[in-house]
């Protein structure tokens, strides 16, 4: 279209000014743009670097290794050994079956394990480990090194692992790890970083877990840059971690073994303590289970077995259970009365079989009664009547002070778990938990470790060290850590007249060393070595009047789960006491037939720190011994094989 | 017919043609071209394959056809506008049958040999034909409401059909370029007042068209403006996209952080490196310096453009040269600004740095164009 110069110009002059009008918005829009990127660029630059140091470094975490631990003597009670699994990076095998299937004939392989892993390999990015195969053994893993050009992508990796070579020896004393779970990471309120290590083993009971903290030892790390999807391309720098720290036991793990051959399959519990600084050389409780098998996982059918046994092997009887002392008691019953100046040691009481309290008749274990009877004629032969008699006189306050003086009702400081305080009852406390006020009666029980009155066997220990010594002599289980001694606990003398104590020890010597006594079966021969200790009986059900009637039923005859309570605490020697020693055997009917003969072997063992001479025995019970002593002889050899191959 | 304004004794013919070339602008392409093969060597690992040796041969297939275009005489260009014009529009209907479908949209015709976007030729034709007409238009019929119209017609239809594909950047591009054009071309103010207020309530229904049947964008495009006014509510997943563009950006400082030294785009924290966020690797590589230096570049082919449209005499290539100008404008101000967090990331490239050949050919096919009003320009 032909314009006219006039029109010409007007379009030319429109333009311009449209033009530079939208030249200046341009060039404003890109000023604005500068502006945001000198923004980001200088003033933020620092945020953002941060930013992107953190997307591209990652911190990786070296397990530390875990403290091992062992006995007094430096023997190893828990030790952690290389344990193999084999890994498997999708991207590096081609064809992750094919892989597999060759696999499969060198190592045995889970079809459900395989499964799972094929999944996660599916799953995640194509270049993590996934394992395909764990604890397999050495020689697995030198046949897949072997064959390692026929499995692209297939990598054999080693950790450590926890082992108990004793098994189920030191079980309820160590305890066992495993695998962190959502409940340990709940106890704490910051969780260590390193607990997120996939497998990561941490203490779950008794001492593991009690010493932790300690055994643990410190995570290091390394810095890997990584790219978008996790891949790392590099290793920045590394600090290596520290291992936990050791810790040495007060147990000798020969005497724990030997006491557990000796409880066999007894559902029973012993505790041997040191005189001079308290020292636990053996806690055991029997049955028991083996911890390696938790340490793996356990499978449900093993855990069903453990758990359905109704002598409890999961159960750590020795500090967890309490049970009512029985005529072990007596000696507290006693030495409150002299304490309290209410009786003398030669004063003498009548027992005629019974005493009628408050309209009630208590009996005592022998119908026909005792005659007279002395303190150390009644400690003997365990007379109950001379104790209802005497706990009438001094009443249960006193009664309960002097328990508690001696260590019972107390939660003794040991890294075990589940460590119990027993029941040493008061008047105050049946108005608390029973609502109800206290009873003659209930003194009258009390005084022979009947009724409410409950103790573990570490308390029936302690009981023991402290008439022996006079001291409040606690118990000691850890003696040192990572090298550094802990402070002994021989305690400070009780303040208790020693000449009443001396009477009192007297009388206990005459238990298991005087014809009447009613350990006298279970003495020692050997003259410097004889202990001094006490029967009980406690019973865990109620004679009926109408069983009484007609004839106290014979424990054999009772079904396992209704029989007495066998107990028997002691020390030795008699003339300079070095430990103390409490036995229980569950149901196992009397003190002085089930509980005094395993108190008698255990301080024999203990006190010559070896097998003993056979001549320290009585002649009937040396057969047995010597079989015992060279059955024991012959795991010791095993152990020490297995042991050194290992190494 | 306006070639009856040229003299055949000033306009320059034959080879003597590549003599009145507006050579800067040549050289700044080229520069820019030259920034692109860098950071496409950079982000392959320092490698000029997948990326960097491709892309330069395109440059060169760009610079041939961009001589090609400049030799033939601007008039005819012209009478070509809306034959340019249909053949596009008819090759957007096409796409909408038989285009590769990619990343959710139906965008693309394979060609064999190279994959074509028609909304890329569109961007050009439209332009061109908006020149054509105002060029055609009587100037005092400009703002008559009928002759305004008419362009918005040839606006609409395009956009409308871009918008299904559905490709929301370039919807907006050619919309904004459109009007930009009716500006240019002298339309009165008041229709723009009148279009800003219009599309400030077509916004407040697009949003409240969401989640109702007639939705107007797909959820896609939703979720991205979402994640614009917000990425930090969303960090790993579309959010992810532009917090680490951001960091990339950021993290570069003053002068950067060494050539192939950028961590986020070597360790591909940062999403489509050698493509919409290329410039965040120049950025994090080179720093504010680097950025700056291409930014120049970009903004000093805008000036020669605008120069080059007010030295023309030619109603046609003045509006053809801004208009080109204008296309450029906004497709490296749409990018920048997306991948410095100021708008929604709607897929447009960075132009001739960019990975990608369509965009390239179209870009240089229409710089092409305004080395041919250049050199035919009245004297």
């Amino acid at each position: 279209m032909k314009r006219t110069a006039k029109e010409k110009s007007e379009s030319w002059a429109r333009i311009t000014r449209r033009g530079l009008i939208l030249g200046g918005v341009q060039l404003g829009f890109a000023s604005a743009l500068a502006m945001r990127m000198r923004y980001m660029q200088v003033d933020q630059a620092d945020e953002f670097r941060l930013l992107a140091e953190e997307n591209r470094i990652n911190l990786r975490l070296i397990p530390p290794s875990r403290g091992q631990i062992f006995d007094r003597e430096g023997r190893v009670i828990a030790a952690n050994e290389p344990a193999y699994r084999i890994t498997m990076v999708r991207e590096e095998a081609d064809d992750v079956d094919a892989v597999l299937d060759r696999l499969a004939q060198l190592v045995s392989l889970d079809p459900d394990e395989i499964e799972r892993a094929k999944a996660e390999m599916a799953r995640s990015a194509p270049f993590l480990p996934v394992s395909v195969a764990d604890r397999v053994t050495w020689d697995e893993v030198s046949r897949v090194a072997v064959n390692a050009p026929a499995l692209p992508g297939i990598t054999p990796e080693v950790g450590l692992s926890r082992i108990y070579p004793h098994r189920e020896t030191f079980a309820h004393v160590v305890g066992y790890v495993g695998p962190v779970s959502e409940r340990d990471l709940a106890r704490y309120e910051e969780p260590e970083p390193v607990l997120r290590i996939p497998r990561f083993q941490i203490g779950k009971v008794g001492v593991e877990r009690n010493y932790e903290e300690q055994l643990r030892g410190r995570a290091g790390a390394k810095r890997v840059e990584v790219n978008a999807v996790g891949r790392v391309m590099r290793e920045l720098d590394r600090r290596e971690g520290e291992a936990g720290s050791d810790v040495q036991l007060t147990i000798d793990v020969e005497l724990q073994n030997y006491i557990r051959a000796r409880l066999g399959e007894e559902s029973a519990s012993v505790v041997v303590m040191d005189l001079a600084e308290g020292d636990l050389t053996a806690i055991a409780s029997s049955p028991s289970y083996d911890p390696n098998k938790f340490v793996r996982g356990i499978s449900v059918a093993d855990y069903g077995i453990y758990r359905d046994n109704i002598r409890r092997p999961l159960a750590s009887k020795a500090v967890q259970d309490a049970y009512p002392p029985g005529s072990t008691f007596k000696m507290i019953t006693a030495l409150a009365a002299m304490d309290a100046g209410v009786v003398s040691p030669s004063e003498t009481v009548w027992c005629p079989g019974h005493l009628t309290v408050g309209g009630r008749r208590f009996h005592c274990w022998k119908r026909a009664g005792h005659g007279w009877m002395n303190l150390e004629q009644s400690l003997r032969e365990s007379c109950d009547v001379y104790y209802y008699d005497l706990a009438l006189k001094v009443g249960i306050e006193k009664i309960a002070e002097t328990a508690r003086r001696l260590g019972l009702g107390e939660v003794h400081d040991i890294p075990m778990s589940a460590v119990t305080d027993g029941l040493i009852p008061d008047k105050d406390w049946k108005r608390i938990n029973r609502g109800a006020g206290w009873v003659i009666g209930d003194t009258v029980n009390a005084s022979i470790g009947q009724g409410f009155v409950l103790s573990s066997p570490l308390q029936q220990a302690v009981m023991s060290a402290r008439l022996a010594t006079g001291r409040s002599i606690s118990p000691r289980l850890v003696k040192s850590v990572d090298g550094v001694e802990t402070p002994g606990r021989p305690g400070e003398d009780l303040g208790f007249n020693e000449a009443h104590l001396a009477r009192l020890r007297e009388a206990m010597f005459s238990v298991s060393n005087n014809r009447r006594g009613t350990a006298y079966g279970s003495r020692i021969i050997d003259d410097a070595m004889r202990m001094a200790g006490k029967t009980g009986t406690s019973q865990v059900r109620n004679i009926t009047a109408a069983e009484r009637a007609r004839g106290v039923v014979r424990n054999e005859d009772l079904p396992w789960n209704r029989r007495d309570h066998a107990l028997f605490v002691n020390f030795a020697p008699y003339e300079a006491p070095r430990i103390a020693v409490s036995v229980v055997v569950e149901h196992g009917g009397g003190g002085s037939s089930a509980a005094a003969p395993i108190a008698r072997d255990v301080t024999l063992q203990a006190l010559f720190g070896g097998d003993p001479p056979l001549e320290a025995y009585p002649t009937k019970d040396r057969d047995r011994i010597r079989e015992l002593q060279e059955r024991l002889a012959a795991e010791r050899e095993e152990r020490l094989k297995s042991a050194q191959s290992r190494a | 017919m306006s070639y009856l304004e040229y003299t055949v004794k000033t306009t320059p013919s034959g080879w003597r043609k590549v003599l009145y070339f507006n050579w800067s602008i040549v050289v700044l392409l080229t520069a820019v071209a030259g920034v692109g093969f860098l950071m496409l060597y950079s982000v392959a690992g320092g490698s000029l394959s997948p990326w960097a040796e491709p892309q330069m041969k395109r440059y060169i297939l760009g610079l041939i056809v961009m001589f090609v275009v400049a030799l033939v005489p601007i008039w005819i260009w012209r009478n070509m506008a809306f034959v340019a014009y249909l053949g596009a529009f008819a090759l957007l209907v096409a796409v909408e049958f038989i285009g590769s479908v990619g990343m959710g949209a139906q965008r693309w015709i394979d060609l064999g040999f190279m994959q074509l976007q028609p909304s890329e030729l569109m961007k050009i034709a439209l332009v061109m034909a908006l020149a054509a007409y105002y060029d055609w238009l009587p100037l005092k019929k400009t703002s008559r409401p009928f002759w305004v119209l008419l362009p918005i017609v040839l606006i609409i239809l395009p956009t409308g059909l871009v918008l299904t594909q559905p490709d929301l950047g370039t919807a907006i591009l050619l919309l904004i370029a459109g009007g930009l054009m009716m500006f240019l071309a002298g339309v009165h103010w008041a229709y723009f007042g009148l279009v800003i207020a219009a599309g400030a309530a077509g916004i407040s229904t697009i949003f409240k068209s969401r989640g109702t049947d007639w939705q107007l964008l797909k959820d896609y495009q939703f979720r991205r403006i979402d994640t614009f006014l917000d990425p930090s509510t969303d960090p790993l997943g579309a959010g992810y996209h532009i917090t680490q563009a951001k960091i990339a950006m950021g993290s570069g400082g003053w002068t950067g952080r060494g050539f192939m030294q950028g961590t986020q785009s070597r360790l591909n924290f940062l999403p489509e490196k050698h493509t919409d966020f290329i410039f965040n690797t120049l950025a994090e590589e080179f720093g504010f310096v680097g950025g700056m230096s291409l930014l120049a570049l970009y903004v000093l082919v805008l000036v020669f453009c605008i120069v080059a449209a007010l030295q023309n005499r030619d109603r046609f290539s003045s509006l053809l040269i801004l208009g080109v100008g204008l296309t450029f404008f906004l497709f490296f101000a749409v990018n920048m600004s997306m991948v410095m967090g100021l708008a929604p990331v709607v897929g447009v490239p960075l132009p001739l740095v960019s990975y990608g050949g369509s965009a390239m050919l179209v870009l240089m096919a229409a710089f092409g164009l305004v080395q041919s009003a250049h050199i035919h320009r009245p004297r």
